[in-house]
């Protein structure tokens, strides 16, 4: 909505779908969240597109990343511990 | 997500407990931050440079600072803020030496809807802007061998990750996959909380609807 438009009486399924990750992050301001609320009361396929928003974001969450090459790990552990087995300079 | 990859138990400690630790050259520590967060660092520093070998020496050099950097760290903020700061720096130093070509500062306007908007009701009727009968999700019926299709699913949502545009695939990993918080993610990549919510808005959009092509045919442009 933009400044000077009336506030909706309700908000729809095409709403839904656009202000999903708003609503799922808390960030709607309190009528917003309200009416979709109300929305979901009554919409089944609007409930049914929510839960696989949410099937799908807890799936995602296994999909494993790229690590780094063992080798580089590896240097990675060897300079930290030859960074502490060398005597610092004290910091002055 | 598998939150042992970036909380790994060992981490469940405090913060000041770990720096302490980390202070006194415990491997164990430091083997651990570097297992636990280089994937999500690697993701992060991939979206500044242009090439997989200059992300991954942008991370290692961040290891490095972090080593060197760790006595006089004064633990104000958290111990992962702290790195994914010197990462921001590297990666965007790094990035503008490469003059990568869609640097933070620019959100990528994309855009078509992701989601066809055949599937609602034109506006002015009386279900404007509903869903339509055909457009409607249909329920995502499970198959009776529920590991196999487990591990389906996850190889065809690792492939749409991994072909979202840059920006959105980023945000999509460093907050679906490795679980961090909204702040963190707009600190680590400089990037305004709204910003941050319309990249992953249109990246969980396009995966959700790739799921749904996976399980119902639906047209592949996300109708």
């Amino acid at each position: 909505m933009t400044v000077g438009e009336r506030s909706p009486v309700e908000l729809v399924c095409q709403d839904l779908v656009a202000l999903l990750t708003d609503y799922l992050e808390g960030s709607c301001d309190a009528t917003t969240t309200q009416l979709l609320d109300s929305h979901l009361d009554g919409c089944p396929d609007c409930r049914e597109y929510v839960a696989q928003m949410k099937a799908m974001i807890e799936q995602v969450g296994y999909v494993p990343l790229e690590t780094l090459s063992p080798g580089t790990q590896q240097s990675l552990v060897e300079a930290f511990r030859d960074f502490h087995q060398s005597p610092r300079p004290t910091a002055p | 997500m598998d939150h042992d990859l970036v909380d790994p138990p060992l981490l469940s400690m405090p913060d000041a407990e770990l720096l302490s630790r980390l202070r006194d050259g415990d491997e164990g520590a430091f083997e651990h931050i570097v297992t636990a967060w280089s994937p999500m660092m690697l993701r992060m520093a991939r979206s500044f440079v242009s090439t997989q070998p200059s992300a991954e020496e942008v991370v290692q050099d961040t290891w490095l600072a972090v080593i060197r950097g760790l006595d006089a760290f004064e633990g104000r903020s958290l111990l992962r803020t702290w790195v994914l700061g010197i990462l921001h720096n590297i990666a965007r130093t790094r990035g503008a030496r490469e003059a990568r070509s869609v640097p933070w500062s620019s959100i990528a306007g994309d855009e078509e809807s992701a989601l066809d908007p055949s599937r609602f009701e034109a506006p002015g009727g009386p279900w404007a802007r509903h869903w339509t009968d055909d457009g409607a999700p249909r329920p995502w019926q499970p198959s009776p061998d529920a590991l196999v299709i487990a591990s389906e699913i996850r190889r065809l949502l690792a492939t749409a990750l991994a072909r979202l545009p840059e920006q959105q695939r980023t945000v999509v990993s460093m907050r679906d996959v490795s679980g961090l918080s909204s702040d963190e993610v707009c600190d680590a990549l400089g990037i305004t909380a709204a910003n941050q919510r319309v990249l992953l808005h249109r990246g969980r959009t396009k995966l959700r609807a790739e799921l749904e092509h996976y399980y119902h045919g639906h047209d592949s442009r996300g109708g």
